[in-house]
């Protein structure tokens, strides 16, 4: 294939429609009736009795709904993935009723003029509640003192255990033993967009239009028509532009996603639900709680015979995304090391605070933070380099494709397809450098891997217009990525046209009605080769029909420069709008080729225009399936200053090697990395939820959950090696989530080294290193 | 109050925010809304000339004021304002919501500073919140528009 | 922030709204008024409203009001008016001049863009016991300037500062203006706070050889530079226990006086 725009750093196709304020995110289409939750104060309670009387009456109030006025209102949401150890999953209702579980849980809905009257009307409505007690942390959920659904035992939702070799026998042997609890606590995705819903519904077409500022608007519209007992083609949902994501914008479903085209057909009228930032701190699924116990067992050259972890997940509330996390962390924890024998037990359990799905990163932050920490203690306990051990332990570039031996998310085994684990840790060493002179400067460093690129599968629809130009379309939706740029450059290598001749549009079901959904960097990998396979599949009906209109042989032709011509002789071909216009028996169309699209040439095929098997349309529809995850994998290293006294933290230098495979466009994964570590950063050192004994979230807004600003974010250095895939055709890993994941194992390093104090937890404060220090002495 | 050039009346009810009215009465929704108590910077608007949070005042507020919003910067069919074109050549935004407000922002900072240094640059995009791309392109971005602001 | 429970707002509540042109109105709008709340910058006020944490059923808006933006020298310092906008303050060639301890000051006031709204006299009324300007007019001690319909009347900053976002103006009254003395050398604020622009943990302002401390009490307090922790209860929090407070305020007070 030819590559001219695949590995460009072309700018974005996206920007300039955001930048002039042109962008169309959800809240900014209007026209509609606005609405806002009655949300539980309480974390945990049962509600005794709810009165919307006097909000109904209120002047500009057009409906409030309690969990009595739904159709829907006894059933429980649907849970997105059951797995067999899941044995007592739980999902919310639309509105609860009988029992709320988080602080913020929806309770009432309530439907006005404007949003200024929905927030006056939800005063009125009355609510009691009988306080009940709460579990909050994963310890307490472990002790089960309390439970936070009466018939689940033990706060447990599902248990797993798995086990590579003979890890008893390996730890009893192991000539040194060592013993670490490490602990992650709650973060957030904080996309700048808040969620927001916008519906309606047309009676004379029958059809109910939704836009969502959603990771996987196919699942939505989906579960839409089940629920309201539509054909599907009756639904139609539209991802908009969507400010952010990081992986809670999708859960199928929010109550949200259910009450506001409820309220719409319902009330005949449109109805928009904007998500304010205070709702978003405890409505929007979070994620990262955990606590892991390690047991290591390694000889005296620092390597590890035998790792077992016990770990405990902060499931929340509930589980509408089954048990996904914690199995990405149980798999993700050997990382790019080798582990004779490995056991890892996980326990998934229910607290009373918003439940919990994937955050950019989902589970692997934690795994990668084991077991660097893991490698640290022991490089400690023997006195040996930090980065000797590291190598000791390494899988080797020859060692691939690579069995691990544990279960992965797709329910395959996890097998790394490729890499080169001691080239990331060689050359992030080379850019870091030396260490800078003076006190209190401590170097970090994490080798991780990340599974990207899961299926099961996206498709592609691709059109050569008559006008030569190029519209494409897939299911998922973008957060951000720079999707239309990158997809763009994978349909015009195949096509031979401009990038900025291939519009796409994703994540609206009217163009493109199958899909899963964006998450676990897979955009690149799946629908990037759907794109490629469909826009292939384009590219070989376009030479079979000019083949018969300039009487040559398909394989004699090549596309490029937006026409197809006989390789060698540019001068003989035609406009691939041309062909697009012969690729319709109809042949009308107005614009340049038509003349050579004629059936009077003389040129035509006997018997009928369309033959046996022929589609009319220069387009064409391609679905790409991966056999299994594509491996990811990164090195980053830091060297940071921790001021002795007021324990202000100074990022002095930070570096990345990363190997997503073939890169498409330089300039947006520099864009995904940098964007990545910002997001680490927040989370190692700024940011955490902080919920109190009753469950109170305490930090629930900007003024207290601190997003780093770019004050507090260092430059980072960047550099990449290339291990292409061999699972797919473009030989491309994921990118989105790889920035995230080692920042806070790198940063712990660091400042351990710094300090000289032990680093078991996330996220450190100024606070936490004045109290760790205040222990050393 | 003056919008873009343009006259508009305020705002009838007194408690509806700037930001609000913005988006919701003139149809100019290219201003965001983020945070709504004024950390975020999405809904950063020029008022007077001067960058302002837009859900920080009531929209009665900017009556007798001149505001400039995103969509004033480079109207239809003319080139982006250079600020709006360093942020597009150093990709400066991924998904786009907080960009509006970064670039009135700049804006502000660049009438300021026109030859910021690093330090300027820094502060002067510290009140504006990007969860999207860890600010160095936004960094890049500004020197850039310091380039194409001289040319 | 003060913490509810049931939180679902983001937008103010319904309140009247008043336009007054000059002080006078002003004053006698908040002396007939029941429950009104002055609005000047705006960029602490509107935050409660918008959470509805604070629901007055008036609010007097003092921004249409003329001549009340000026900076000027007075009695050997610099008196800062109402209308005056952080911002403004920031720029002024008289305040760096004659205070450059407020010029200096003023930029760990938030982030440029909300100065540019923002008021000093705002900030002070607020008072806000982890804010930066307090400390100074305290350190300074500098006074303020209380007009209402009974007359006017000037309150010196160790007056003035009585609680947790509480000081000694009456209900009826508008802070129209401030007044910090000139600031001599040496004299510095130094704070930690966890991001650029936040309030702080813990912060001090000396000025000369006065020592103010903000942060680590109700109000912006003066301390002993040998000892200045001595007496202190600060008040804990997420981002730092009382202790944690205690040893910042020990270490910038060390830092300040050894510069």
């Amino acid at each position: 294939m030819t590559t001219r725009w695949f590995g460009a750093p072309v700018q974005r196709v996206e920007d300039d429609r955001l930048l002039r304020g042109k962008g169309r995110f959800t809240d900014d289409i209007g026209g509609a009736l606005e609405c806002c939750f009655v949300r539980s104060p309480y974390a945990h309670a049962r509600v005794q009795s709810i009165d919307v009387s006097a909000a109904r009456e209120m002047p500009g109030v057009v409906a409030v709904y309690t969990a009595a006025d739904l159709p829907f209102g006894a059933i429980d949401l649907p849970l997105l993935i059951p797995h067999p150890n899941l044995t007592h999953g739980r999902t919310q209702r639309c509105l609860a009723s009988e029992v709320v579980r988080y602080a913020g849980e929806a309770v009432a809905f309530v439907i006005a003029e404007t949003r200024y009257l929905a927030e006056d009307a939800a005063e009125l409505v009355q609510v009691e509640y009988e306080a009940l007690p709460v579990v909050i942390t994963p310890e307490a959920a472990a002790l089960a003192e309390h439970l936070v659904h009466q018939d689940v035992p033990g706060n447990v939702a599902a248990e797993m255990q798995q086990v590579v070799g003979d890890v008893d026998a390996a730890l009893a042997n192991a000539p040194r033993r060592k013993h670490l609890r490490l602990r992650f606590e709650r973060g957030a995705a904080s996309p700048m967009e808040a969620r927001a819903v916008w519906a309606s519904w047309s009676s004379e077409e029958r059809k109910l239009t939704v836009y969502d500022s959603t990771q996987s608007p196919t699942s939505i519209r989906g579960g839409l028509a089940v629920l309201f007992g539509l054909p599907e083609s009756s639904v139609e949902v539209i991802a908009p532009d969507v400010g952010g994501g990081f992986g809670p914008k999708i859960m199928l479903f929010y109550p949200d996603e259910l009450l506001v085209p409820f309220a719409a057909m319902q009330l005949g009228r449109p109805v928009k639900w904007t998500e304010d930032r205070q709702e978003h701190f405890t409505a929007v699924n979070q994620e990262r709680g955990q606590v892991h116990e390690v047991d290591v067992g390694f000889d005296a050259e620092g390597r590890v015979l035998a790792l077992s972890d016990d770990f405990i997940h902060d499931g929340g509330a509930y589980t509408p995304y089954g048990i996904i996390l914690p199995i990405i962390t149980a798999a993700q924890i050997p990382g790019p090391y080798r582990l004779p024998s490995y056991r890892v037990r996980f326990r998934d359990l229910y607290t009373n605070a918003t439940p919990t799905s994937p955050y950019r990163g989902a589970g692997r932050p934690h795994a990668c933070f084991v077991m660097e920490r893991t490698l640290d203690a022991i490089a400690s306990d023997l006195n040996l380099d930090r980065i000797e051990v590291r190598r000791r332990n390494m899988i080797r570039a020859n060692d691939f494709p690579y069995d691990v031996g544990v279960a992965w998310q797709d329910g395959n085994t996890v097998v790394y397809d490729s890499g080169n684990y001691p080239e990331l840790l060689d050359r992030a060493l080379a850019l870091l450098g030396p260490k800078p002179a003076g006190d209190n400067v401590g170097m970090g460093i994490a080798v991780y891997v990340e599974g990207t690129g899961v299926g099961p599968y996206e498709g592609a629809h691709v059109q050569v217009l008559v006008s030569g130009k190029v519209i494409a379309a897939t299911g998922i939706p973008s957060q951000g990525q720079a999707h239309a740029t990158v997809w763009a450059q994978v349909v015009a290598d195949e096509l031979g046209v401009d990038v900025e001749d291939v519009e796409i549009t994703s994540g609206d079901t009217r163009r493109f009605p199958w899909g899963v959904g964006t998450f676990a960097s897979r955009g690149a990998v799946t629908a990037g080769n759907a794109m490629h396979v469909a826009a292939r599949m384009v590219a070989g009906k376009a030479k079979a029909i000019a083949a018969d209109h300039l009487e040559a042989n398909p394989d004699d032709l090549e596309l490029a420069g937006g026409r197809v011509f006989v390789k060698g002789s540019p001068d003989k071909g035609m406009p691939l709008g041309a062909v697009a216009v012969l690729s319709n028996p109809v042949r009308y169309a107005f614009g340049g080729g038509t003349e050579a699209a004629t059936q009077f040439t003389g040129r035509s095929r006997p018997g009928p225009p369309l033959h046996d098997g022929e589609q009319p349309g220069l387009e064409a529809t391609g679905y790409y399936s991966p056999p299994g995850s594509t491996w990811a994998s990164g090195c980053h290293a830091a060297y940071v200053r921790v001021d002795a006294k007021t324990f202000r933290l100074e990022i002095l230098k930070y570096v990345v090697v990363h190997d997503c495979g073939r890169v498409i466009n330089p300039l947006v994964l520099q864009g995904q990395i940098e964007g990545g570590v910002a997001q680490g950063i927040g989370g190692a050192f700024y940011e955490r939820l902080a919920y109190d004994e009753d469950g109170q979230l305490r930090n629930g807004s900007f003024m207290e959950f601190l997003m780093p600003y770019a004050t507090e974010i260092p430059a980072i250095e960047i550099d990449h090696i290339e291990t292409p895939s061999p699972l797919n055709p473009l030989g491309v890993k994921g990118a989105g989530e790889a920035g995230v994941i080692p920042v806070g194992a790198v940063l712990a390093s660091a400042i351990e080294d710094a300090m000289h104090v032990p680093i078991t937890e996330m996220p450190l404060s100024p606070l936490k290193l004045y109290e760790l220090s205040m222990l050393k002495t | 109050m003056n919008v873009n050039g343009v006259e508009h009346p305020a705002p009838i009810d007194p408690r509806r925010l700037l930001a609000d009215h913005l988006r919701h009465d003139l149809g100019l929704t290219g201003t965001h809304v983020g945070c709504e108590h004024g950390v975020c910077g999405c809904c950063t608007v020029l008022l007077d000339g001067e960058p302002v949070r837009s859900c920080l005042m009531l929209g009665v507020q900017a009556e007798g004021h001149e505001i400039t919003t995103i969509e004033g910067l480079a109207r239809d069919g003319e080139p982006l304002h250079p600020v709006q074109q360093a942020f597009h050549e150093c990709h400066g935004l991924q998904c786009g919501f907080c960009t509006p407000g970064f670039v009135m922002s700049v804006v502000g900072l660049l009438a300021r500073h026109p030859q910021p240094t690093a330090q300027q640059i820094e502060e002067g995009i510290a009140g504006n919140l990007c969860r999207c791309t860890g600010y160095a392109s936004i960094r890049r971005a500004v020197s850039r528009a310091v380039e194409l602001r001289a040319k | 922030m003060p913490r509810r429970r049931d939180a679902r707002d983001l937008k103010p509540p319904p309140f009247q709204y008043h336009t007054p042109a000059t002080v006078h109105e002003a004053c006698s709008l908040l002396g007939s008024l029941e429950d009104a709340k002055v609005l000047a910058g705006g960029q602490s006020l509107i935050p409660l409203l918008n959470f509805r944490l604070a629901r007055p059923k008036h609010l007097v808006d003092i921004n249409g009001i003329a001549a009340l933006d000026r900076i000027y020298e007075r009695d050997g310092g610099v008196a800062v008016q109402a209308l005056v906008r952080q911002a403004a303050v920031e720029d002024s060639e008289v305040v760096a001049r004659i205070c450059p301890l407020l010029s200096s000051a003023i930029t760990l006031v938030a982030h440029r863009v909300i100065r540019n709204r923002g008021t000093v006299c705002g900030s002070l009324a607020h008072a806000d016991p982890a804010s930066e300007l307090p400390a100074v007019l305290l350190a300074l001690g500098g006074r303020v300037v209380a007009r209402s319909a009974r007359g006017e009347r000037t309150i010196a900053a160790d007056q003035f500062f009585v609680g947790v976002f509480e000081t000694a103006l009456a209900p009826d009254e508008l802070l129209v203006e401030a007044w910090f003395p000139a600031s001599r050398q040496p004299s510095l604020i130094l704070e930690e706070s966890r991001r650029h622009g936040d309030f702080a943990l813990a912060g001090v302002v000396r000025a000369d050889d006065r020592l103010a401390l903000f942060g680590v009490a109700p109000t912006p307090v003066l301390a002993d530079p040998r000892d200045p922790a001595r007496g202190l209860e600060p008040s804990g929090d997420l981002e730092a226990t009382p202790d944690f407070r205690l040893h910042l305020v020990r270490v910038l007070a060390d830092k300040a006086f050894a510069a």
